[in-house]
């Protein structure tokens, strides 16, 4: 099976014409004007989709490859090789990128439609898109970094992409913050990796890790002891949790909501928010082997699964609903790996990456019907002038709260069976608690947001009224395209990629993940699935999403008075999930304003005070200061000229020297 | 005396002496501020032309001193004009050469005033930093060291800002004072060492630790003030804010690379057991400028005095990878230096194209300058980013070296393990983009309110070129470090051999052989 090897230049095609694109787009897009832009770009994402799927097929096939293609860095025994790794796994992943990719391309040649930065904002999601695929196909640490870096500076410069809106400046140099605190953790990480294993390359770090594991190595620092294999996954799952938006690093990924739609959709919903996901699992080799890693990995995925569900109850901004929901939904993906169910993780993000970039750009299509908008108390009854839209963004919602036979009820059912046959004791309890209710929640308040968006009672100012209309072509094809995703993608995971076979270790992602074999949860939820106790639970999912979508029903499309009287019966609770449970006052009180407190204290009473009035004007300065007028011959040509004269004169009797000496 | 010549041709007197002659010429026979600028460019270019032959025929395989000349010059106290490069000094020298080139482009049209004195000033300037890199004779060494005060004390007193006498003052004292402890140091390893100047003979003498002990503080105080570390920076950032653009842009390029070049010829070959006996206090120093000085960086209001703080914390990352005596970390620092003397000397470039157009160099001055100004935008983003260590810049290169050098590395006397250390200089990846990314957002972003901003002109093409040559050289090392990494390989590996093993036995040897002579008679 592991003959069959990829044919290198179709490889390197697949982020290749995406970065030639985005350099022609960026440089040259004065000159190309705004259509050659979205052609180039677009067509250049639209083959790399093509070619993935091919390769895909050739994976699905029993294809791989493996290599080398240059050497970044070598120093002493550091050596950095920079190749590909294509297995099942990423070939999955290039398969998603590149698709929801194209779909947003398309679907950006409308919603742009007349942007002063349309070349510009082609050219960075190009880049983005071969950011992301460097990401998903490199075999090393290294390349791992380098599109994790890459894809952080496009996810920047796209939110803070309207450039003039303070708040999307802002909210782009917070995302940009917050992900770098991950990246000092994954960055440890790798600094750690090639301390214990000498390489940088997935391949021969894999190896090792047994071996590793078995000598029990163990890290110092004063009296405490932790496991340097724990220690190395925990440091990369720092990094993780700041690029997949989880507590208590999601706080970037809401604001990250400033950016344009398309990019909401691309990079803050399906793909580079799902780098962390793809980075356990990925990294599944080692994970494995740390128990208290992956107990910190569903601790985090489930309190972030539900943290984020309990604010996206009440928000009001259409894109931050679904942006909550994107970290919720994340937090999903982290317990399936935490679980060790590597492949449903994955599985979740596929199924999450085409309901949510459908959720994504339906939201941006209302957004532009309705002039801008985003605040769904200015919408309502919108299904009667935009029925593509409308349907769509139902199947979306539905995939999404986890309704049979949507996209998301098969992913999510099997996330939650793993968690709840994964004994791992009260984090594992906490975890079965944290993705039971948050599937209550998660079907509330999509119902919520997508009932007040097309139901309800008509509250669209009268204005904006007359400029409601269903989105042209470009906007709506993608749409379909991705509903197709979100209906089917569930079905075709269980049935084709065999996720939900416990005789097929891992499904279709065989050897590209590692399970040990005491942690396979297929299996143990095929083992339990003989008592009676279990099968009450499994269907507990189902019932929970039907009540969450019914108690949306009777709140904001039967009785709309009853959201107001729920308000006034317990203000605080809705005040604090409102505010988002003040995570940003609080980082502002604990982190931003005592460095800034700091950074000022060091410059202030350090540097000026201590420093420059106490040593240098208390002693020398000063007194050669009082001296100053005669400083001020200085600026005279003569002390300039006789400066010069002396280092000229200087300087011929050296050669003088030199040639007599 | 092997000669290692390859040319047989005396390549470093001609780089080093070509820009002052240039001039002496434009000094007697140039008239009128054009011509003075195009012969000054000619006479920069040329002698950027004259350095490359040096890389490219520089013997990768050797750690010799390569290029040399040697010439008695004062006889009577041995002291020898004694020119030669290694892997670790040649960049260095093309960094400057080329460094002047820009600086001559960057100064076209902002200085109108004592243009010719300006030019020379910068010409002779370059002589002394060519020769700093090239000197292998201790008082030659000296000599280029404090002459390159003098350019640059004009350079700064006469084209500077409002407060450029104190700034200059400062700079002076600080490094004078600095200076004349090395001179002592110097002459001490004179007397010590059997009466010679020669870098090479001090590197291979068997100082005892008490000399090296006090030998190293002498060049500590000199090199730390050079470079500059907490607490005897101050200076630098009043030089900075003062300094017209082109001199910010040496000062960061190349002369803060002084200090840690000196660490590197001088402290770690000659001094090894006092240099690691120290690394505990360079550490802690080294982390105090990467943590300390990037908060405080983060709170200047004036962009060139934060540039200059962030310059500051990252030559932290230089000394701290000096001062690990591994390959990857020393190699890192280098890379490091080569690095921020692209990516210092262009932020100093973006604030100076600003400045040129309202006259200050206030944060609050500016905001929305992305709305007239596009394509500078772009350019700074860049620079800000290559700033922050993105991969695929070179500082990148640089800080991950050093990072990866520093966790692996056991130096004998800290008393801590070095992961601890690293993970602490790890932090810059969070600092330097919080100080870089929030001048960048309250200056280059927003919407366009102010009127001064409104008439900003976007780059011309002059403009615009000299960050050309800095863009490509930042993504180069970045994406292909090898060329330079080779560079170094041999001549770092053979001083981090100098500065790991001990000097101490051969010392006492060297102490007893009378004794034991004496036995023996």
């Amino acid at each position: 099976m592991q003959e069959m090897t990829l044919n290198t230049t179709e490889l390197l095609a697949i982020p290749g014409l995406p970065l030639l694109a985005a350099l022609l787009a960026g440089l040259f897009g004065w000159a190309l004007k705004d259509k050659l832009s979205h052609l180039i770009t677009s067509g250049a994402v639209i083959i790399s989709a093509l070619l993935s799927i091919h390769v895909f097929m050739q994976v699905l096939d029993g294809a791989s490859f493996y290599g080398d293609y240059w050497t970044w860095i070598i120093s002493g025994d550091f050596v950095v090789p920079v190749g590909m790794m294509i297995d099942p796994l990423t070939a999955l992943m290039m398969l998603v990128v590149t698709i929801v990719s194209a779909c947003v391309h398309i679907y950006t040649i409308g919603y742009m439609h007349g942007d002063p930065g349309y070349s510009r904002f082609f050219s960075y999601i190009s880049a983005f898109t071969f950011s992301m695929l460097v990401l998903v196909m490199g075999n090393s640490f290294f390349t791992l970094f380098f599109g994790w870096e890459a894809v952080g500076l496009f996810s920047y410069l796209l939110i803070g992409f309207w450039y003039k809106r303070e708040s999307a400046n802002y909210a782009a140099l917070k995302a940009f913050i917050v992900n770098r605190i991950g990246d000092f953790g994954f960055l440890i990480g790798v600094l750690a990796i090639w301390f214990y294993f000498g390489s940088v390359d997935y391949k021969t770090v894999f190896d090792m890790v047994p071996g590793f594991v078995e000598k029990g190595i163990t890290l110092d620092f004063m009296n405490w002891q932790i496991s340097a294999i724990t220690f190395i996954c925990l440091a990369l799952f720092v990094g993780a949790m700041g690029k997949s938006g989880q507590v208590p690093l999601h706080v970037w990924l809401p604001d990250s909501m400033e950016g344009p739609t398309p990019i909401s959709a691309l990079i803050h919903a399906a793909t580079m928010v799902t780098a962390g996901v793809f980075m356990v699992a990925r990294l599944s080799p080692m994970f494995e082997y740390s128990e208290v890693a992956l107990a910190a990995v569903v601790l985090v995925g489930a309190t972030t699964a539900w943290l984020c569900a309990t604010i996206g109850l009440v928000q009001n901004d259409i894109k931050r609903v679904i942006a909550y929901s994107t970290c919720s939904q994340l937090g999903y993906m982290f317990v399936a790996c935490g679980v060790s169910a590597y492949s449903v993780g994955i599985f979740h993000l596929m199924t999450h990456a085409f309901f949510k970039a459908l959720l994504f750009l339906a939201a941006g299509s209302v957004i532009h019907a309705v002039m801008a908008n985003q605040d769904i108390r200015k919408m309502g009854q919108l299904r009667k002038y935009m029925p593509i839209t409308y349907i769509t963004m139902f199947i979306a919602a539905l995939a999404l709260s986890g309704v049979p036979p949507f996209a998301g009820f098969w992913s999510k059912d099997l996330i939650i069976e793993a968690t709840v046959v994964r004994e791992m004791g009260w984090v594992g309890d906490f975890a079965s608690f944290a993705v039971l209710t948050a599937v209550f929640m998660t079907a509330f308040y999509t119902f919520r947001m997508f009932f007040l968006t097309f139901h309800n009672s008509d509250r669209v100012p009268a204005e904006v009224k007359s400029h409601v209309h269903e989105s042209p072509k470009v906007i709506t094809i993608p749409l379909m395209i991705l509903a197709v995703g979100a209906l089917a993608a569930g079905a075709w995971g269980v049935m084709v990629l065999d996720i939900a076979n416990p005789e097929v270790v891992n499904g279709y992602f065989g050897n590209s993940l590692f399970v040990l074999d005491a942690h396979n949860p297929l299996k143990m939820i095929a083992e339990e699935g003989e008592h009676g106790m279990f099968h009450f639970l499994l269907s507990m999912p189902f019932w929970l999403a039907i009540g969450g979508i019914s108690l949306a029903y009777a709140m904001y499309y039967r009785e709309t008075a009853l959201p107001a009287k729920m308000v006034a019966i317990s203000p605080a609770v809705h005040k604090f999930l409102l505010n988002k449970w003040y995570w940003d006052e609080l980082y502002e009180k604990i982190f931003i304003q005592p460095a800034q407190r700091l950074g000022n204290f060091f410059w202030k009473s350090g540097d000026l005070a201590m420093i420059d009035k106490g040593v240098i004007h208390g002693g020398i300065v000063d007194s050669i200061m009082s001296g100053a007028a005669r400083m001020r011959a200085m600026q005279t040509g003569m002390v300039f000229h006789y400066a010069f004269a002396m280092v000229i004169g200087v300087f011929g009797f050296l050669t003088y020297l030199m040639l007599n000496g | 005396m092997d000669l290692n010549n390859v040319m047989g041709f005396p390549i470093l007197s001609l780089s080093i002496f070509l820009p002052t002659l240039g001039a002496l010429v434009i000094w007697l026979f140039v008239r009128g501020d054009n011509a003075v600028r195009w012969a000054a460019l000619g006479v920069s270019i040329a002698t950027f032309l004259v350095t490359l032959p040096l890389a490219l025929q520089f013997d990768t395989g050797t750690a010799h001193m390569q290029f040399e000349e040697l010439h008695p010059w004062i006889s009577v106290f041995n002291i020898n004009y004694q020119l030669g490069v290694d892997g670790i000094s040649m960049p260095f020298i093309l960094l400057t050469s080329l460094l002047t080139v820009v600086c001559i482009v960057s100064a076209w049209t902002c200085i109108q005033t004592r243009v010719k004195e300006y030019m020379i000033a910068f010409l002779v300037l370059e002589t002394t930093l060519i020769g700093v890199f090239c000197a292998l004779d201790a008082i030659l060494f000296y000599f280029f060291w404090e002459a390159m005060l003098i350019p640059m004390y004009l350079i700064i007193g006469i084209w500077g800002g409002k407060n450029r006498v104190y700034a200059t003052i400062k700079f002076f004292l600080y490094t004078l004072a600095g200076s004349v402890l090395m001179l002592i140091a110097i002459l001490a390893m004179y007397f010590e060492a059997g009466h010679t100047f020669s870098l090479l003979a001090f590197m291979d003498y068997p100082f005892d630790f008490t000399w090296q002990f006090w030998i190293f503080i002498a060049f500590f105080i000199a090199f730390a003030v050079k470079v500059p570390m907490w607490p005897v920076h101050t200076w630098l950032p009043d030089a900075h804010t003062e300094a017209p653009t082109a001199g910010s842009v040496i000062l960061a390029g190349i002369l803060l690379k002084m200090g840690a070049y000196g660490f590197l010829r001088f402290s770690l070959p000659m001094l090894p057991d006092a240099s690691q006996y120290f690394v505990p206090f360079i550490v802690a120093l080294s982390l105090v400028a990467i943590i300390y000085i990037s908060l405080v960086a983060m709170m200047q209001t004036d962009m060139k005095r934060l540039i200059a703080y962030s310059s500051i914390a990252h030559m932290g990352f230089v000394t701290l990878g000096t001062f690990m005596f591994t390959q990857v970390a020393v190699e890192g620092a280098v890379i490091g230096m080569i690095s921020h003397g692209f990516v210092a000397a262009a932020l100093f470039l973006c604030v100076g194209v600003m400045y040129d157009r309202l006259h200050t160099r206030e944060i609050g001055d500016y905001g929305g300058v992305v709305n007239v100004m596009p394509v500078f935008a772009a350019v700074m983003m860049f620079f800000c980013m290559a700033n922050v260590a993105l991969p695929g810049a070179s500082a990148f290169i640089g800080e991950i070296m050093v990072l990866i050098g520093t966790f692996e590395a056991n130096p004998v006397y800290l008393g801590m393990s070095t992961k601890w250390v690293a993970i602490a200089a790890a932090t810059s990846v969070i600092l330097s983009a919080c100080y870089t990314l929030w001048m960048y957002k309250r200056v280059i972003m927003g919407d366009l309110i102010k009127d001064s901003v409104k008439t900003m002109q976007d780059m011309n093409m002059r403009e615009f070129g000299y960050f050309v040559p800095l863009i490509m050289l930042t993504l180069w090392i970045g994406f292909y470090p090898l060329p330079v990494l080779d560079y170094l390989h041999v001549s770092v590996s053979h001083l981090v051999d100098q500065a790991t093993t001990s000097k101490l036995a051969a010392a006492a040897l060297a102490q007893a052989a009378p004794v034991l002579d004496a036995v023996h008679h």
